[in-house]
């Protein structure tokens, strides 16, 4: 049995696994971050994009041996429902989520995408989470949510 | 940490101007205490079973419809804080659980509000006009001169009232629903009609404050599972190899007859051991050729005909000026795909069994899994937990059924998760549907014969159908309960006309389970109803939108398409354009839906743009007026609407299940592709709301006029007519060489 020092959410969590090839989204889910969510495993959905190094990645196609010593960032690093990141307060005034699966991991790439450019514009919001789906239909409040969170808001 | 014990946590939401605090369930501890002493009035007939007053001045409502993400969560407490005259931050919320809430029927068919929220409503007027009697007594007032208010009944000309709680005691209403209760005037309405916010939404975005998801859900001792399907539809198991999983220490497999499942300590080890487990599979039990799927339905052995629609006495007889008109329009066989694969977890044990589920049916499957389980119904008990959106019935109930016979089988609790492999392949699906339409068109643009024939699933008609996929295969006895939704609804036009009759066709078979998609059915009928319409428009050489107003005699029919034509700046005209031939060619296009001829009213345009190179249509603009009556939650409502409206616009584009003649083919993202940030159209919503009207159901309504409006548009930018389903490239450019042809 390996041991792993991940540095989530500004914490240095250790854990065992006997699989390198674990993906990182189960290691995640079973230190009880589950905002972070299962979709395909595929890497094809975005429902579980989380930061490495400040970069979005999808969890499901990380293993925890490629995680080892990086920086990782989940939903529950962001903020609280008490005290949420600007950009999960956007989604929240903007009342985004339906069913809510594909949230975490919008938000996630919207963090990625507003550290690499403050005031993104229409279709670069779009193309940033072309790779993130939802089922719900929840797109344009997204978009909104994310010109708000970007200072851009109506 | 229990899930009940962090589902206990109060949680407090800000929003602008407005604070309001919910607690999430918080009532839960207080309610099993209560339930040992005196067990929950169930009956929906009874003010208890919605409504328990607590001894803190609080208020418990107890939903049988869920929250998926819809917004009843808000919804209901609206409606009950308001007719019960108490702040909707003093109202606990319980939902969908067969020991403590109400049956309300399936959350289906639009009817959350509608139907449950109206019982829910009833349920608060009688139980406010018993508080105010008591307290006429208690205070040696006059009813007439009291109010209920913020939790308590006070005189209306002022003074100290008597709080909710001191009335009761500690007593039930003990109560039946009163009918003649008298509800508040919508005028004095506070609650009704605002866009509050949904109290889930905050803990969904930060994943924190105690909300959990069923996929969360975590009990003590649990292990977790992955059920091994055949390589093809209906295969036989004939061995298992279990050295093959030898290396996953500590995980057994469970076989019971044709049921296969792997159940590990840990969630990635099941998955592995998953992978990696050898069976050999009898071969299935066949698919249709899908190339030939829709010839082929017309010509099935064993179909029995139903007249749904005769209307007109007039013999079927046309004038030489009439233009005589039929066409064929095809909906595919489509996938739920919910984002999240379906999860559920159950623990079985001496005591009975207990079954945390999405479902959308908590208590209509109560009889089902006691049937296979062999428990009596009432050791069984069905707690719901939202999961991903399913919108009618992905493979919740299964994986739900398939955790409670795994629970049964190791005497643990099991956490079942499907693969995404598995929810695009094994959910039950919207059945295909063909329908033929034949009509005749005076000179005068008015709708003279009509005749629509349905190919439908006779599983869809009401019959005990949808058998689970874990009882099934283990050769466990079900009961057969629900239906796919009247999915035969809407296939006659709302407008006037002569005749009218539409005749179903009752197929035996379905290639694959039927269920109920969002809408179920309507979106189909409505496309092909709604395109015939435009095609006797234009063989009339009449405006579309003219067309529709000259056949409606409804004034809320008439007021939405009017509204929807003014948000479009429609210019009346026939279709299609006089110029058809641009490489980029845009029209313009029109829908209407008396949903169900007896519920919501939609009117909607599309612009939109198809490239004729690659065939390929760039949806622009979607424009909607939407008349659901009486509107609760107005953000609600709209959310709704733009969920209908982008989830079916991907429907109508991309969507088909692709099969072989052994299984399903399009199990992942890429071979069953859904609508992208970038296929995204601007997006114009427009509610009418009739607040002395009653409510109608929002959730599925708008689905149902997006295959029309934008195959009516398409038709109107090139002159192409698409009746098959998705409108995919190679689908458009055929339909733009044949035109050219």
């Amino acid at each position: 049995m390996a041991t792993y020092d991940l540095h989530v959410n500004g914490v240095v969590r250790t854990v065992d696994s006997s699989d390198p090839d674990k993906p990182l989204l189960y290691v995640l889910r079973g230190l009880g971050l589950t905002a972070t969510k299962f979709g395909c495993g595929l890497g094809q959905c975005g429902a579980c994009t989380v930061l490495v190094e400040g970069s979005a990645m999808r969890s499901c196609q990380l293993t925890i041996a490629d995680a080892r010593g990086k920086r990782v960032t989940t939903l529950e690093g962001l903020g609280t429902a008490s005290a949420p990141h600007p950009i999960q307060a956007a989604f929240i005034k903007e009342q985004v989520p339906q069913c809510g699966y594909c949230t975490s991991g919008m938000i996630m790439t919207t963090a990625a995408l507003l550290a690499e450019k403050a005031k993104p514009t229409g279709p670069e919001i779009r193309a940033a989470l072309e790779g993130n789906l939802c089922r719900c239909g929840t797109h344009l409040r997204v978009v909104r949510a994310v010109l708000a969170a970007s200072g851009q808001g109506g | 940490m229990s899930a009940l014990d962090r589902m206990s946590r109060r949680t407090l939401l800000k929003a602008g101007a407005l604070t309001v605090g919910f607690a999430l369930g918080s009532i839960r501890t207080e309610v099993f205490a209560q339930a040992s002493s005196a067990p929950r009035v169930l009956d929906p007939k009874e003010v208890d079973a919605f409504l328990s007053v607590n001894g803190d001045g609080t208020v418990t409502l107890f939903a049988g419809k869920v929250d998926l993400g819809q917004g009843l969560r808000i919804a209901m407490r609206q409606i009950a804080a308001e007719e019960l005259g108490i702040g909707i931050d003093q109202i606990h919320y319980v939902e969908g659980d067969t020991s403590l809430t109400p049956d309300q029927g399936r959350t289906a068919g639009s009817a959350g509000i509608a139907r449950g929220g109206m019982q829910i409503r009833q349920a608060a007027a009688t139980a406010r006009k018993a508080l105010v009697e008591l307290a006429a007594k208690r205070l040696n007032a006059k009813p007439e001169d009291l109010v209920a208010d913020d939790g308590k009944v006070r005189p209306k000309s002022g003074g100290a009232g008597v709080v909710f709680a001191e009335l009761l005691k500690g007593e039930r209403f003990g109560l039946k629903l009163d009918p003649k209760a008298p509800l508040k005037d919508p005028s004095t309405y506070t609650l009704v009609g605002r866009p509050l916010p949904k109290p889930d939404v905050p803990h969904k975005c930060t994943g924190s404050g105690g909300y959990v998801f069923m996929h969360d859900f975590s009990v003590a001792g649990m292990l977790h599972a992955r059920v091994i399907r055949p390589p093809a539809i209906g295969a036989g198991l004939v061995s298992v190899d279990e050295a093959s999983i030898a290396e996953f220490a500590g995980t057994q497999v469970v076989r019971i007859k044709d049921f296969l499942a792997v159940v590990a300590q840990d969630e990635w080890t099941a998955v592995k051991a998953a992978r990696a487990i050898r069976a050999q599979w009898t071969a299935g039990s066949g698919l249709p050729d899908q190339d030939r799927l829709a010839q082929t339905l017309r010509t099935e052995p064993g179909i029995t005909e139903e007249r749904l629609v005769n209307k007109g006495t007039q013999a079927e007889t046309s004038p030489s000026n009439a233009k005589v008109l039929s066409a064929t329009y095809y909906w595919p066989m489509q996938s739920h795909a919910s984002l999240g694969p379906s999860c559920a977890v159950a623990d079985v044990n001496a005591d009975g069994a207990t079954v945390w589920t999405a479902s959308q049916g908590t208590h209509g499957n109560r009889a089902t899994y006691a049937r296979f389980l062999g428990l009596p119904p009432e050791k069984v008990r069905l707690i719901y937990l939202e999961g991903a959106g399913c919108y009618g019935m992905n493979g919740h109930e299964d994986a739900a059924a398939e955790a409670a016979i795994l629970s049964r089988a190791v005497g643990r609790p099991v956490r079942v998760q499907w693969s995404r492999e598995e929810e695009h392949g094994w959910d039950p699906k919207g059945p295909p549907q063909l329908i033929d339409i034949a009509g005749a068109v005076g000179a005068d643009g008015r709708i003279m014969h009509w005749r629509t024939d349905l190919w439908l699933p006779e599983t869809t008609r009401g019959m005990p159908n949808i058998p689970l996929l874990a009882p099934e295969a283990a050769g466990l006895d079900q009961v057969r309960g629900i239906n796919a939704g009247l999915i035969s609804q809407n296939g006659d036009p709302p407008y006037s006309a002569e005749n009218i009759s539409v005749v179903v066709h009752w197929l035996k078979s379905t290639p694959v389970r039927a269920a109920p998609l969002r809408s179920p059915g309507k979106p189909a009928n409505c496309f092909a109803v709604e395109s015939f319409v435009d095609e006797l428009a234009a063989a009339a050489g009449i405006d579309a939108v003219e067309f529709r107003l000259r056949g409606l005699t409804d004034p809320r029919g008439i007021e939405v398409i009017k509204r929807a034509a003014a948000l479009m700046n429609w210019q009346a005209r026939p279709s299609p354009r006089n110029d058809t031939s641009a490489s980029l060619a845009r029209g313009r296009g029109f829908a209407y839906v008396h949903y169900k001829h007896n519920e919501t009213y939609v009117a909607m345009g599309i612009e939109a743009a198809v490239e004729r190179e690659s065939g390929r249509i760039k949806v622009e603009r979607v424009v909607c007026a939407h008349d659901c009556g009486q509107i609760i939650n107005p953000d609600g409502v709209r959310a709704q609407v733009e969920g209908s409206t982008l989830q079916t616009l991907s429907r109508v584009l991309m969507e088909e299940v692709k099969f072989d003649r052994a299984r399903v083919l399009s199990v992942d993202w890429a071979s069953y592709p859904i609508l992208r940030f970038s296929d995204v159209p601007e997006l114009t919503i427009e509610l009418i709301d009739r607040p002395t009207e009653p409510p109608l159901g929002a959730g599925e309504a708008a689905c149902t006029t997006v295959g029309a409006a934008l195959a009516n548009a398409v038709f109107d930018a090139t002159g192409a007519r698409l009746r098959t389903v998705p409108f995919t490239p190679e689908r458009v450019k055929a339909a733009l060489n044949a035109r050219s042809g």
